[in-house]
Order: C-alpha cells, then sequence, then structure tokens
C-alpha cells in the first residue's frame, strides 16, 4: 500500500503524519503539493491537520478547492481510500465527501489535550482491528471540531455504523463531561457510507511514537496496513 | 506572560474586569497565532500582580533546531548580489512600533493603533516553509527577518555585518496601499517579511521558491563595495531620487549607535526592606487553609486554563504531554538526545533584590533543566523594566545584570542574544509607577540520553520522599508573605549561589545513578505546593513529618533541619528560601540511595517521608485529599476568570 499525504498552504501535521507511517510504520509516502493534480498513484490518501490556508472564511472551506482535491474526489468516487485528520477531516466535509459539518467548540476556544476515544464498530478498515471496549487516549488541538448533523442523518450515520468513534472518559464510559467540544452524540469521528472515506478530529499520529509515552493511536494506522492480522 | 493581577485597591471592580480582559486577549492572541503557525508551546509561566495592571508583560522564547552546516547569516556582502524582500507587502501598520513599545504608556496611547503591527500567521507559516527551503537551496548570501525599524534595520544590520554597502530601491517594495512615503516603507514594522541577499546568477532558483509559497519575492536592491578606506554606505532611492544615505556602521551596535551611561542610585527602600523580620509576622494557627489558600491563587494554581488553549503537540517532539517535568523536553527524532526548555523570573525576588533575584531567575532556571535530566546549556533573555532615566529603576537593572553575570559563570551558560524592553511603566494617581523589574530567563539544556528523563510525579505509593537542600527559617517575598499576610516589602528569599551549585550537582548524579523516580524543585508556594503538584498528576498522596517531628536518626546528613524550633512550621512549608528539591525513592533503591548521599557533607538531604494512596498528610494531621487538591489547584484560574 503506498500512502499519499496531501500538503495544502498552512498544513502543520503534514509532517508527523510522514513521520509515523515511514518510521514507526515503515510505510511508501508521496508528500502530494495542493497544486499538482496527480496522486502518484498512491493507494491511501491522508489530509492532514494544520490551518489550510490559514483557516480563513472557515475551515476547510477554501482548501476543498485546490487543484489537488479534484482528483482526491476522482480517487473516492472510485473507492479508493481518503482520511482526513482534524483540519483534513474539516476539509472533506467541506468538500461534500463526508456527511456533516465541524461548528466552534462549545466553549468557543481552541482545546488542545488527551482526550479518551471508543471505536464503535470493526465494521470500517480503519477501526477494524480496535477492541471496541478500550479507551484509547489519543490528543485533540482544534477550535472547530464540534461534530453537527441533522436529525435524520444522524439515524441514518448510526444505522449505516458510519460513527467510528466517540468521546468517552478514562474508564470508557460515553458521558457529556467526557465531551470536550460539544459534539453530537460524542461524535469523534466518522466513515461515509461507501467506507472508504473517513474522517476524525483527534489526531492518532500524536499518539504512534513510544518516546514520548503514549501509543494508544498505533491501533489506528496497524488496522490499515494490517498488520495485527499479518 | 506576566499580567495584572492584583488591582490598585481603589479601582478594584474596573481592574479586576479589564485583567480578565487582557488575560484572555493575550491567550487568544498567542494561541491564534501560534497554533496556526504550528509549534509547540512546551511551557511557560504566568504571574500576576498589581505593578503589571497597565502594562501587561508578554516574553516569548522559540527555540529551534539548526543542522551544523545549515545555519543561515544575517550578512549581505559581494558586490553586485541582488537583495530581496520576500513575504507580505509593506503596510502602513507598525510605522514607529518599537518606539511606541519605549514610550511611556498613557491614557492616549490607545490612539496609536498605527504603531501595533497587524500580524497574518498564515503568511508566517507560508514564509517559513519557503524560508527553510530558501536555506537549503544554497542560493543564499543571507537573510534577516524584519523586526524594529523594518527595512532600515535589517538592511544596516546586514550590510555592516559584511563591511558593505547597499543601494535600495523603495519603489520596487510590495505595498499593501497605495502612495506611502519613502519614510513610511523605511520605517514599517509590517509583521511577514525577510530581507534575502542571494548569489548573483542565481536570482530564479530564489524566485521559484517564493512563487511555489505564492509569496512576493522582489529584488528592492544590489550590495555594493566601499572603496578601499571607506565605509559601507546604504543609499535609498525613491522614484530615481537619492531619498536618504548614510552609513550603514553608523546604525548599528558597535558601530556608531551611541552606548549610554546612566547614573543609578539605591532606593531608600531597599535598606528598609531589609529590616522585616519573620518574628514580626504572626504564625497562623490554621495551616490547612493556609495550604489551600495557595494553592488556589492565581500565581500558583495549574496553568491548564491557559495551556489547553495551545497546541503543546504539533510536531510530535514534545516529550512532557505525558510524563511531566520541570522543565519542557523537545525530543530530536533519530538521535539519543533530547532538549529541555524553561523559561523563568520571579520578578517579586528581583524587585526585593535586583542583584540576589536575577541570579535567583537564573538559578532557578538551571534547577528546572537539572530537574529534568538535563545540563544547562545557554541563555537567552528579556530584560523589561521602567524608566531608565530613573535612577532608581536604572540601579534594579544594573542589580539585575551583575545577578545575571555572576549566576551564568557559575552554571557555565553563555548569554547568547536577548531583548531589553524599557518605559514600562503606568501612571497610577499622577506619578509613574514602574512593573517589577522582570528579566526573563529562557535557559536550553541537553539532554545526553533520552532514557535518563526525570520526571516531576510521584510513581507509587511506599515510595520515599527525600528533601535535598537545606531548611531555612525563611518566608521572604514568598507568595505566602505577599497574598496570605498582604506584607510586600521584605528582601528577596535566601539564596547562595555555591550551595545552589552544589544541590544541582547532587541531583544530576541521582539522576545519572538512577537512585531517583521523580525530582521537583521548590519554588513558588515553597514545599507544600511541591509536593501537591508530585501528587496531583498521579492521584497519590504524601505522608511526611516537619523538622519539629524529627528524631535526630532520621535525619541523614548534617545540620539540615537546624535545632530544634529554629524553622517555623510556616516557613518550613510556605518559605520559598532557594536551592531546594523533592525527590522521590522507590524502596529497592532506598539503600544504594542512602549510600550515595551519607558521605555528601555539602549538600544537605533530608528523610521527608512516604508516598501514600492519596491523602496529604502532614505531622500526622490530615490536610486533605487528593482529589480536593486536585479541584482547587486545576480549577481556580479559570474560575477566577469566570
Amino acid at each position: 500500500m503506498k500512502f499519499g499525504v496531501i500538503i495544502f498552504p498552512g498544513s502543520n501535521c503534514d509532517e508527523d503524519m510522514i513521520y509515523v507511517l515511514e518510521s514507526k510504520m515503515q510505510q511508501k509516502v508521496e508528500r502530494l503539493w495542493h497544486k499538482e493534480r496527480d496522486l502518484k498513484n498512491c493507494d491511501f490518501i491522508i489530509l492532514p491537520g494544520g490551518f489550510s490556508y490559514g483557516d480563513y472564511l472557515r475551515s476547510g472551506a477554501i482548501a476543498r478547492f485546490s487543484p489537488i482535491m479534484e482528483k482526491v474526489m476522482e480517487h473516492a468516487a472510485k473507492g479508493g481510500f481518503v482520511f482526513g485528520v482534524c483540519n483534513g477531516f474539516q476539509i472533506l466535509c467541506e468538500a461534500g465527501l463526508l456527511p456533516g459539518a465541524l461548528l466552534h467548540n462549545s466553549n468557543q476556544k481552541f482545546i488542545c489535550k488527551n482526550v479518551y476515544l471508543r471505536a464503535q464498530t470493526n465494521q470500517s478498515l480503519l477501526t477494524a482491528n480496535i477492541d471496541l471496549n478500550k479507551p484509547l487516549k489519543i490528543p485533540i488541538a482544534h477550535g472547530e471540531g464540534r461534530f453537527y448533523a441533522g436529525e435524520n442523518l444522524l439515524k441514518e450515520l448510526n444505522s449505516n455504523n458510519q460513527i467510528l468513534f466517540r468521546y468517552c472518559g478514562e474508564d470508557g464510559k460515553i458521558s457529556e463531561e467526557a465531551n470536550p467540544n460539544g459534539s453530537l452524540e460524542n461524535i469523534a469521528g466518522i466513515c461515509n457510507s461507501g467506507k472508504n472515506i473517513f474522517g476524525m478530529m483527534p489526531h492518532p499520529e500524536r499518539a504512534a511514537d513510544a518516546e514520548l509515552g503514549n501509543t494508544d493511536g498505533r491501533i489506528l494506522f496497524e488496522s490499515i496496513v494490517g498488520l495485527v492480522n499479518a | 506572560m506576566f499580567l495584572p493581577w492584583e488591582p490598585a485597591r481603589l479601582h478594584r471592580e474596573i481592574h479586576l474586569e479589564k485583567t480578565k480582559w487582557l488575560v484572555k486577549g493575550v491567550v487568544r492572541g498567542i494561541g491564534n497565532y501560534g497554533n496556526a503557525f504550528g509549534i509547540p508551546v512546551l511551557g511557560g509561566e504566568v504571574f500576576f500582580d498589581e505593578c503589571y495592571n497597565t502594562n501587561p508583560l508578554v516574553n516569548a522564547m522559540s527555540v529551534g533546531i539548526v543542522k551544523q552546516g545549515e545555519n543561515i547569516s544575517a550578512i549581505a556582502c559581494g558586490d553586485g548580489n541582488p537583495v530581496f524582500i520576500v513575504g507580505s507587502s509593506t503596510g502602513k501598520d507598525g510605522i514607529h512600533g518599537a518606539a511606541f513599545a519605549s514610550k511611556d504608556l498613557t491614557k492616549s496611547s490607545g490612539d496609536d493603533l498605527p504603531a501595533v503591527q497587524v500580524g497574518d500567521p498564515f503568511m508566517e507559516k507560508l514564509l517559513l516553509e519557503a524560508s527553510l527551503e530558501v536555506g537549503k537551496s544554497g542560493a543564499l548570501i543571507g537573510m534577516q527577518d524584519m523586526g524594529a525599524a523594518g527595512i532600515t534595520c535589517s538592511t544596516s544590520e546586514m550590510s555592516a555585518k559584511g563591511n558593505s554597502g547597499m543601494d535600495v530601491w523603495l519603489d520596487k517594495v510590495p505595498t499593501r496601499q497605495e502612495g506611502m512615503k519613502d519614510w513610511e516603507i523605511l520605517l514599517s514594522e509590517s509583521q511577514e517579511r525577510m530581507l534575502v541577499v542571494v548569489k548573483k546568477g542565481r536570482e530564479e532558483e530564489i524566485k521559484r521558491i517564493f512563487e511555489k509559497w505564492d509569496l512576493n519575492c522582489v529584488q528592492i536592491g544590489i550590495v555594493t563595495t566601499p572603496e578601499e578606506g571607506k565605509e559601507g554606505m546604504l543609499r535609498y532611492f525613491y522614484q530615481g531620487e537619492l531619498a536618504g544615505e548614510i552609513p550603514a556602521k553608523s546604525l548599528v551596535l558597535g558601530g556608531g549607535a551611541p552606548v549610554y551611561t546612566r547614573e543609578f542610585k539605591e532606593p531608600a527602600a531597599f535598606k528598609e526592606s531589609k529590616k522585616f523580620s519573620i518574628e514580626s509576622v504572626d504564625e497562623p494557627q490554621d495551616l490547612k487553609s493556609v495550604a489551600k489558600y495557595l494553592l488556589g491563587r492565581p500565581n500558583i494554581a495549574s496553568k491548564k486554563w491557559v495551556i489547553e488553549q495551545y497546541d503543546s503537540m504539533v510536531g510530535t517532539v514534545n516529550m512532557t504531554t505525558n510524563r511531566p517535568s520541570d522543565a519542557g523536553i523537545v525530543n530530536i527524532k533519530g538521535t539519543d538526545k533530547a532538549i529541555a526548555v524553561t523559561v523563568d523570573c520571579n520578578s517579586r525576588y528581583v524587585n526585593a533584590d535586583p542583584e540576589a533575584g536575577c541570579a535567583i531567575a537564573v538559578a532557578e532556571a538551571a534547577r528546572n533543566i537539572v530537574c529534568s535530566g538535563g545540563e544547562p546549556s545557554a541563555i537567552t533573555n528579556c530584560l523589561n523594566f521602567g524608566n531608565p532615566y530613573n535612577p532608581e529603576v536604572y540601579w534594579q537593572f544594573v542589580g539585575a545584570i551583575k545577578g545575571m553575570s555572576k549566576a551564568c559563570l557559575k552554571f557555565k551558560t553563555p548569554v547568547t542574544g536577548g531583548n531589553v524592553s524599557f518605559y514600562n511603566q503606568s501612571n497610577v494617581s499622577g506619578s509613574d509607577v514602574p512593573v517589577f523589574p522582570t528579566p526573563t530567563i529562557g535557559m536550553i539544556g541537553i539532554i545526553e540520553d533520552k532514557n535518563r528523563i526525570m520526571t516531576m510525579d510521584f510513581k507509587q505509593k511506599g515510595d520515599l520522599i527525600f528533601l535535598v537542600g537545606p531548611v531555612k527559617n525563611d518566608i521572604n517575598s514568598s507568595e505566602y508573605l505577599a497574598s496570605f499576610h498582604k506584607i510586600r516589602v521584605s528582601p528577596a528569599p535566601l539564596f547562595n549561589l555555591e550551595e545552589e551549585f552544589t544541590i544541582q550537582q547532587t541531583i544530576k548524579a541521582l539522576i545519572k545513578k538512577q537512585l531517583i523516580n521523580a525530582a521537583h524543585d521548590c519554588s513558588d508556594g515553597g514545599l507544600f505546593v511541591t509536593l501537591a503538584e508530585m501528587a496531583i498528576p498521579s492521584s497519590l498522596g504524601f505522608d511526611i513529618t516537619s523538622p519539629k517531628g524529627l528524631s535526630k536518626e532520621r535525619i541523614i546528613s548534617n545540620e539540615s533541619f537546624g535545632k530544634e524550633g529554629q524553622v517555623r512550621m510556616d516557613a518550613f512549608l510556605f518559605g520559598e528560601s532557594q536551592s531546594r528539591i523533592v525527590v522521590a525513592v522507590s524502596p529497592e533503591k532506598e539503600e544504594e540511595f542512602l549510600e550515595f548521599i551519607s558521605p555528601l557533607t555539602d549538600a544537605p538531604v533530608s528523610f521527608l517521608g512516604h508516598v501514600t494512596k492519596g491523602e496529604f498528610r502532614i505531622d500526622s494531621e490530615s490536610f486533605g485529599f487528593v482529589e480536593e487538591m486536585e479541584n482547587i489547584f486545576d480549577n481556580a484560574l479559570e474560575n477566577y476568570l469566570k
């Protein structure tokens, strides 16, 4: 599997993602510049975190017009894998590749801290190997991460197993106190109905290096590259 | 960050509201810029005092890693080499910005809006990426950012360094608005701009890089070489006419820039403060309430409310997110090493005694580096003082520099650079009141082996707690004295540089020999706060004994606890006498630890007690449980700001 990490102007988690994929997961990674119109035969496209175009206007609202996004749309339409983290998730929602929207955090502040998540389904590539009862410690760092969806959409996401992660406490309990940003139903990550496009606000790439004292995010990458079953 | 907190009594309501507004604004400002820029915030400090009521200080330190041989010099040389301006366009913002920062703030200062620069973190991020790429191209002669006095400063400093001159065509500078005058272009302090000198013939390479990042890259001049025996001249042209001409060196430090020697005078209050005696302060009956009161003071309480608004983890290098240490620690990926970083200054100490206080600031910085497992390497500083024409303010400045110099020689930490900000004062009821002299020290240290990083949190119930360093009957300039007893005039806490150095050497050895599993220094709030900060991260407790309750055989080395009754309980728990570090030792290492410390004659080590499940106990009395303490400590600042 070849990974492609898109670099938008203002991306700032691109190198963190590449570091984990290359050095920790021994994967081949291409850097894809936003002005290009070529995915360089990558199988798995990642939109990293950051402040693409300064997040002016609205997070992700400008980045979705970048030339490379045409190719990402085509790739996704053909069933190719696309994964957006934080700002990448926001861009995917703005581009209509994922449903719902990400609003300002309910406290109207940027929040950066470790939080806990629980995977909600094993029926996606991203969560295939994750123990659904195990709270994973993975940090968030965003100002606009409050997931919102209309009532019908929310029902649909639930019934189609499209909700990948919910915020929970250290004990695994999914509660209002454990919801850092006011997301509907504690939703931290979702996928599309085709289960080839994923988005999440927390940063698994920040929790995948033993030197930093937390490797809870590694399981996501292991799921992706199928290491656990290999 | 130094912000007003305790308001002058008369203006209490107004100032408190204003302070809340300032704190929220400053934190949001740092966050909005820093978060987008993608540099993790590793640490810092926040200090509140009424002296900052109308003149808050915000100091920032940025630390980077340069590969040997890849450093870029801020130099201009080589006759005919082209000079480019890159990054943002030049606007009318920030004209006379540095001059504004050096003026006394008055009621009408708010009208000086154009003197404040307008930042754009997105531009800065692009400029950062492009600059790094340009640096690797090999096409550069030199590069410098546009700081105070804009183009004037960067052209003169770069030229002076290269013994060159420069011809600059101001009308080529991309501007944000039409009709900017020549002097406005010269003095604008618009942010996110660099001056770049390129090797002749390689202009296109550079232009391509900036075009990739959609940034301006416009040639605005050339480097000139002076004739033999003559000085390099800066010549600024505007619409074909020579608009200004000055020798480059005349504007720079060590060249023609004036060096001032000001009159200084010891303030009468300094002698007066020395008369303070602990005996004049009644020891409170209920030390438990004092302990809780201190944990909830804005100067002591957790700064979580601030820190969580900053991205502390971007870059995946912050090693203290999950393992807290006294210093911030940066991973250098792919090596065994890490960098320890700290920023320190207790300006109350410096105000009490500039020389001792500033030496303490350096010592505390070094102590934080050492407690995290590092070796102090170098410092930088930001010296914030009042009006230098005031002889008493200048006396503070002189004293602070002396103290810094002494301490830096002792710790072998060169001062690699710095920044001076004068005129920090507020007009209160018609008279100028300077801020506390605030020489903020930023120190970095090297951790040679990442596996030997020392953390500050208690690890497990049953571990032994020791105090390395002397116990003194001292409450001078403590948060306890200033806030609980409202006594603002007293000397700096007791401090001896040699003693400090010895204590730090002992800690280094203990870490190297892997005899301790936690280390945390005693600073603001004293020993009680130190123990609480070690207990809270892992929800543990402690059971310790004070000097009064100590039997002789439990005193391990020399007279650290003094004679019975010599140290008051409030001084023991809340005093801020320097050079004390609390360490934790696992029972398995106890014997080895004792063997190591018993021959030490110059570093007093005392046994305090044990780590427990969750109760804070001192002399068999319960001070409360960790949950309650955590609640006070973690939420106090947010509650104040509501």
